[in-house]
């Protein structure tokens, strides 16, 4: 069993952080790697990229928002509560090197898993550009945590009730324009990491995103999590999460992730009717 | 079947008349909407009749045609005189996992086919796989277990990765020599390609629950969630987790693709994602188990091997109105044992032969609607022996919203790729010696899919076996 030892609410209660005891992951982990977990014995298994890792308390961190069933299961978890099962840490590192100015963004949940490399890439030595983005004021994350490992932070909501009145692409366009940038990271709906990418590849920018599919086993057992690189086929699980936005076909996952829309409707009506 | 008189008491001829006693199974429109197992097994007497139809070799074929060396005539002999308990300790003592062997062993090419009484004309072979089945459920169901005498720790602990039948294997005899047995696995639950692979109507889980049990009861640890490569190295599992010997069985559970046009259409899936959500994950009892399945109301299954009728067999239990085995080859080239390709025509999977798929073709929402296919026909033996199958450029379309993957898997690269001085062959098995299982890394043994490719149960567990030997003679002091 792996222990809630902190739980946080933000963004009006929509995003949850649980900070979860697990020695054996929070030893291994490193910045861009993922869990899968399991909230019961019913439960399905969740991927999830790590927001944080305690290596001296052996806790790891995750943020997820609530969007469905299983999401709705984790959020009623409270502190002293547990996970049945947490597995990992799984996938590829995110690799860090010091290069120059980086440009991380981050969207939405993405902002916490964008953190963790946020702060690598600034202790590697890199001048650090950060971008969040959100639907409005209520809904930016992480802006305290993100201030500290950057060397600027920008912020631009849908409303304009903070920051830039815009997109995040519109904030990079002006940064790619003014200076020279070694590398963006962009995390966050796959939206916004697709315009990201075909924004940066006409400033010839190297960039990396990080994929979010639909996972089973997260070893390369089911090939469930497979995305098109540059036409080929890659598991998310084994070779990324990360991978090089300019080779990304992003219709492709976007179309796999809606693979079970109808079940997972059907699923969460299902729950509602049993508590009723 | 008329068992008035108790077979023991039957004359040599008399048990020469016996003809083979048919496994009573559900009936086929039954079970094609249940997941519950397919055969129920026999009774007492229907056993007896059965095993007394062995005439008693001198010097047994079967037991050679047995991967493991069972003494069957022995055990078959105990079940005729009643000796129940003699007959499960004399099985036990070549294998630990009699439910699960007399249930998916492929006996037909091996203890079976060999037997004497079936090679005479219009006779069949004794059901050995059957009756092992029997007395392993008559054991578990009446709580008679394996008691061997534990000797005194030895002090020597091994980590055994993966708890498929290799590793159940490797665990149970190092453990009952009073070793210190840990078994790492990557899922949640221990059992391996038993759990996600084999489906509930033909290895029930809990009989793989049972075994595990067994195993705990010896003392053996089982560590879920930890994927060795990821969670921990075997390199850490040597030298700072202090283990003195590892034995690797994790599998082969790389699934192979068709590298075809539209292979990332929803709808399309591999065999192991689409058995390891029905299975493992208990989709077929969705939305109970929160883990979803495509149904699929028209399936076609790629392939036509053991696990391709798995996967037939439970999309027609999921409720697919037609499900249609493609295969690139013909019927007598299928890689699957008779019995599934039985089963699976009684439930109304119905098979395409000499067809290959080219592309599959989906709609404006990314969801699959059919399959490019083209007929193939039989040309020069390759270099298996097999007739090749060769294109005639004539096509055909096969309309499905459910296409499944089953053209075999290969090895996870997770584990071998992070550990030092491990020797792999050239399809990226580890290579292990035939005799022992020991790899080129000092202190480490394989077995099972991850040095032979992709095979069966029961040879995974010989492997097991030998290398738990091998393992043991290692930690007693015997030369690397």
């Amino acid at each position: 069993m792996y222990k809630i030892v902190k739980r946080e609410e933000m963004a009006h209660g929509t995003i949850i952080l649980n900070e979860i005891e697990a020695p054996q992951i929070a030893k291994k982990a490193k910045a861009g790697q993922f869990v899968i977990l399991i909230a019961n014995e019913y439960g399905e298994r969740i991927p999830l990229t790590m927001a944080d890792v305690d290596k001296e308390k052996g806790t790891i961190t995750i943020i997820y928002m609530i969007v469905g069933k299983s999401t709705k299961l984790f959020s009623t978890l409270k502190v002293g509560d547990s996970y049945k099962d947490v597995v990992g840490p799984l996938g590829q590192p995110t690799h860090i090197e010091k290069k120059g100015t980086v440009v991380c963004v981050g969207g939405g949940t993405g902002t916490a898993v964008l953190h963790p490399i946020t702060r690598a890439m600034y202790q590697a030595g890199n001048r650090v550009i950060a971008i969040v983005g959100a639907r409005n004021k209520d809904y930016i994350i992480m802006k305290e945590q993100m201030q500290k490992v950057s060397h600027e932070l920008r912020i631009c909501t849908d409303d304009g009730s903070e920051g830039r009145h815009g997109f995040v692409t519109e904030e990079l366009k002006e940064i790619l324009e003014s200076e020279d940038v070694a590398e963006v990271v962009a995390i966050g709906p796959v939206p916004m990491m697709k315009f990201v990418s075909k924004l940066t590849k006409e400033y010839s920018v190297p960039t990396t995103v990080s994929l979010n599919p639909i996972m089973i086993d997260g070893t390369g057992m089911c090939g469930g999590c497979r995305v098109t690189i540059g036409g080929m086929t890659k598991f998310a699980c084994v070779d990324g999460p990360e991978f090089d936005g300019h080779q990304v076909d992003f219709d492709g996952l976007m179309r796999r992730l809606l693979a079970y829309k109808a079940e997972e409707e059907y699923s969460e009506k299902y729950s509602f009717e049993q508590e009723a | 079947m008329d068992y008035e008189v108790e077979a023991k008491y039957l004359s040599k001829k008399e048990r020469r008349a016996i003809p083979r006693q048919h496994m009573p199974e559900q009936a086929p429109e039954v079970r094609n909407k249940d997941f519950s197992e397919v055969t129920l097994g026999f009774g007492l007497l229907e056993a007896q009749y059965e095993a007394a139809r062995c005439i008693q070799c001198k010097d047994p074929a079967c037991v050679k045609g047995c991967p493991v060396g069972i003494n069957i005539p022995a055990f078959l002999e105990q079940i005729v005189e009643g000796d129940l308990n003699g007959a499960i300790n004399t099985v036990w003592d070549k294998t630990a996992l009699p439910a699960v062997c007399g249930r998916v062993c492929p006996q037909e090419i091996q203890c079976e086919e060999v037997c004497v009484v079936g090679k005479k004309k219009g006779r069949e072979p004794v059901g050995i796989g059957n009756l092992e089945m029997f007395i392993a459920d008559w054991a578990r169901d009446t709580g008679v277990t394996n008691e061997v005498e534990i000797p005194p720790a030895t002090g020597k602990r091994v980590a055994v990765i993966g708890s498929g039948p290799a590793g159940i294997t490797v665990a149970g005899d190092l453990a009952k020599k009073g070793h210190e047995v840990t078994i790492y696995e990557a899922f949640h639950r221990a059992g391996g390609v038993l759990l996600y692979g084999i489906p509930e109507f033909r290895l029930a889980k809990n009989i793989v629950d049972y075994e595990i049990e067994q195993l705990k009861k010896l003392g053996v640890k089982i560590v879920c969630n930890t994927v060795v490569g990821r969670t921990v190295d075997v390199d850490e599992l040597l030298e700072e987790m202090g283990y003195d010997a590892v034995f690797i069985g994790v599998g082969a559970g790389l699934p192979n693709f068709l590298n075809i046009p539209g292979e990332d259409l929803n709808g399309v899936f591999s065999a192991n994602e689409y058995l390891t959500r029905a299975n493992l994950m208990k989709a077929f009892d969705f939305p109970k188990y929160d883990t979803p399945i495509i149904p699929g109301k028209n399936v076609a299954i790629l392939g036509a091997g053991n696990v391709a009728m798995d996967a037939a067999r439970t999309a027609v239990r999921l409720g697919a109105k037609k499900v249609t085995i493609v295969y690139r080859r013909t019927r007598e080239q299928s890689p699957s044992r008779k019995i599934e390709i039985h089963h699976a025509e009684q439930e109304g999977v119905q098979f395409k032969f000499l067809t290959s798929p080219l592309e599959f073709i989906g709609d404006a929402n990314g969801k699959l609607v059919g399959i490019n296919c083209e007929k193939m026909k039989l040309g020069e033996p390759d270099e298996g022996g097999r007739a090749r199958p060769i294109p005639t450029g004539e096509h055909e379309y096969i309309d499905c919203d459910l296409a499944i993957i089953s053209i075999g898997t290969s090895a996870n690269p997770l584990l071998t790729k992070t550990t030092k001085n491990l020797k792999l062959n050239k399809w990226g098995n580890i290579e292990a010696d035939r005799r022992t299982g020991k790899t080129t890394k000092k202190g480490v043994w394989a077995g099972g899919d991850i040095t032979l490719g992709q095979a069966t149960v029961i040879l995974a567990m010989g492997m097991g076996r030998d290398a738990a030997n091998s393992i043991d003679a290692y930690l007693n002091g015997e030369e690397w």
